[in-house]
């Protein structure tokens, strides 16, 4: 009865584990963004769960198939929920567990051409302002060649960075930084 | 050692209006601060304005970190002129030199005229004397001259009390992230905004003449460089391509700025001639190039690159020859600025977990860390090459703090509500 989603599971796991370590003595203060950004993990969660409960439309004259379509489906749609992607300290590469919702992203994007993202890149306070806005911009533009490769239109997709200057999560420790290194899809 | 932890915040500064003022507190003087005394001075008719000038010389002087002013009530006497002056007195106290004078109205009341004279005690010389005139209303700008006279005077070294700091302060407001682009003296008084907007303003470099400002300021929803004109507040948008438009840097002439832009697809290094808007690529790799400054010399300019795969500091010649990579100490080497007189850079380094500040020697290599802070940025040399301006954290607010170039004294300029940071320490204004 209950459908699962084994890899969006893996992912909010992988995601919480990080979003979740509000370890002690760290400073940690919802900034302007924080609270919008840092809820996307765990709010993303909580709407997954809430997704398969309304389509749990339980009709028995379904054939397998379409079963399987739907849930793929309901599946991807809960997937382009999560909107924001974390990276390492001082690259750009996309981490493995982003890589599945991208692809739902750019499956979505190439279903829909009137659609148009903009592709937000962000860095953490440590280091160079300026340094951190190229960082930014590569991270932003990491992710736009992600989904064009798997189906997205370049014309779809905006990238601006903003380097340090708009972080998620205000404070300091890399639970923080963490949270601040990241790129954010934005639905025009 | 350091002389431990005088703090001392200068009075009035509640009073003021300004948003950005920022406060004043130092941290640690030199070990061998010159002991002076900077005597009251005297007033011969009606002196309107309520500026103790004597006091601006001695919170000068201590913000050096060369000198240890003596505290007023510690003197035995208030002498106004040299005539006055029982070298006995000074002497007891320990004093190393002794700057007297005096102010009168002059042009009919609407400037005050000074006069001053400073002594060596020990050699019981007079070394210096001289007048000087402002506007009444720019009694601070007096004594900032002052103390420029003093410093040189003593130290053969050009004062940089009267020139200025551009700096970048972030604060919330009804929930919004303001930033502004201040302009202010280098002890943080007189501040003035330049300009307000709710998307980030970066990067403020001052043009040679001391009278221009370029930055970026997202105001319009992206980066854009402009050029701002301080005595008019006109301002040009110079550059907005598609991607990033960074980290601009005047040349010595003031004729050109190199920039970042990404307009050929990753962040490189280009040229502008301010005139014509020509712009010339100097840097040409899939790595990212930014932050270039300029050697004083106009012949050469460093700049960060993480071709080897971590940010370092790299140098190439003004054709765009000779590169050469300079900084191999940690993993982490950027946002390189030359001093005046080309000899050293001074970049951010990161250490174990740390990010400080270090200076090298372009030609021995030679590399030492110069902050006890973290998380310091934005490094900025005065003038005259003997103080260095960088941001740091300071519980969970940026400050702007500096150090002498050595890494000797230390003191800080907070602001009193939110973040302060990207100082640029303005050339010398005549």
């Amino acid at each position: 009865m209950t459908r699962t989603f084994p890899k969006l599971i893996a992912l909010m796991f992988a995601l919480g584990v990080m979003a979740g370590c509000s370890s002690t003595g760290e400073t940690q203060e919802e900034g302007a963004y924080g609270s919008d950004v840092s809820a996307v993990d765990q709010e993303g969660g909580s709407e997954v769960y809430g997704g398969d409960g309304s389509s749990g439309v339980s009709s028995s004259d379904m054939t397998a198939e379409e079963r399987a379509q739907e849930s793929a489906q309901a599946e991807a749609a809960a997937m382009r929920k999560i909107t924001t992607f974390y990276f390492d300290f001082d690259t750009s590469e996309i981490k493995s567990e982003s890589r599945d919702v991208l692809v739902a992203h750019a499956k979505f994007l190439s279903e829909n051409p009137n659609r148009s993202i903009r592709l937000e890149g962000h860095g953490d306070e440590r280091g160079t302002k300026e340094y951190n806005l190229a960082l930014g911009e590569r991270r932003a533009k990491a992710v736009e060649r992600f989904l064009i490769v798997n189906g997205a239109s370049r014309d779809q997709i905006e990238t601006i960075s903003y380097g340090e200057e708009k972080p998620a999560v205000m404070g300091q420790g890399e639970s923080v930084w963490a949270q601040n290194r990241r790129v954010e899809l934005i639905y025009q | 050692m350091m002389r431990a932890f005088l703090t001392l915040v200068l009075a009035g500064v509640l009073a003021m209006p300004a948003q950005a003022e920022l406060l004043i507190r130092i941290t640690e003087g030199a070990d061998n601060a010159l002991p002076v005394a900077v005597v009251p001075f005297g007033e011969s008719g009606g002196i309107s304005g309520d500026e103790d000038i004597a006091q601006i010389v001695r919170d000068d002087l201590a913000m050096s970190g060369e000198f240890a002013p003596l505290a007023t009530d510690k003197m035995l006497s208030l002498p106004s002129k040299g005539d006055d002056v029982y070298y006995r007195d000074w002497r007891l106290l320990g004093q190393k030199y002794l700057l007297v004078g005096q102010l009168s109205p002059a042009n009919g009341g609407k400037d005050v005229k000074a006069q001053f004279e400073l002594f060596d005690v020990n050699q019981e010389k007079r070394i210096l004397g001289a007048t000087a005139t402002v506007s009444a209303k720019n009694l601070r700008t007096l004594g900032h001259h002052i103390s420029d006279r003093v410093y040189e005077a003593i130290t053969g070294t050009k004062g940089i009390f009267s020139t200025r700091i551009a700096y970048i302060t972030l604060d919330m407001e009804d929930g919004k992230r303001i930033y502004r682009l201040n302009v202010s003296d280098v002890d943080g008084k007189r501040s003035q905004v330049r300009l307000k907007t709710d998307e980030p303003i970066l990067s403020p470099a001052w043009a040679p003449d001391g009278k221009r400002l370029a930055y970026v300021s997202f105001e319009t929803g992206r980066p854009a460089i402009y050029i701002h004109e301080l005595s008019t507040g006109k301002r040009n948008k110079i550059a907005q391509f598609p991607g990033l438009n960074s980290a601009p840097a005047f040349s010595p002439d003031g004729k050109s700025l190199l920039l970042t832009l990404s307009r050929d697809g990753n962040a490189e290094i280009y040229k502008m001639d301010i005139a014509s808007r020509k712009l010339t690529r100097m840097t040409d790799h899939w790595a990212i190039d930014t932050e270039p400054s300029w050697a004083p010399d106009g012949e050469s300019f460093v700049f960060t690159s993480d071709r080897s795969g971590g940010p370092q500091v790299y140098r190439m010649d003004a054709n765009g020859g000779d590169l050469k990579r300079l900084t191999f100490g940690s993993r982490y080497n950027a946002r390189p600025r030359y001093s005046a007189d080309g000899k050293n850079i001074f970049y951010v380094h990161q250490r174990d977990s740390a990010f400080h500040i270090a200076r090298m020697n372009v030609d021995s290599g030679d590399e030492s860390i110069l902050t006890r802070t973290q998380l310091d940025e934005s490094p900025s040399v005065a003038p005259n090459g003997r103080l260095l301006i960088y941001a740091t954290q300071q519980g969970s607010n940026s400050v702007l703090a500096v150090v002498s170039a050595d890494g000797g004294s230390t003191y800080t300029l907070p602001s009193r509500f939110g973040d302060v940071r990207e100082p640029a320490w303005s050339p010398f204004v005549n």
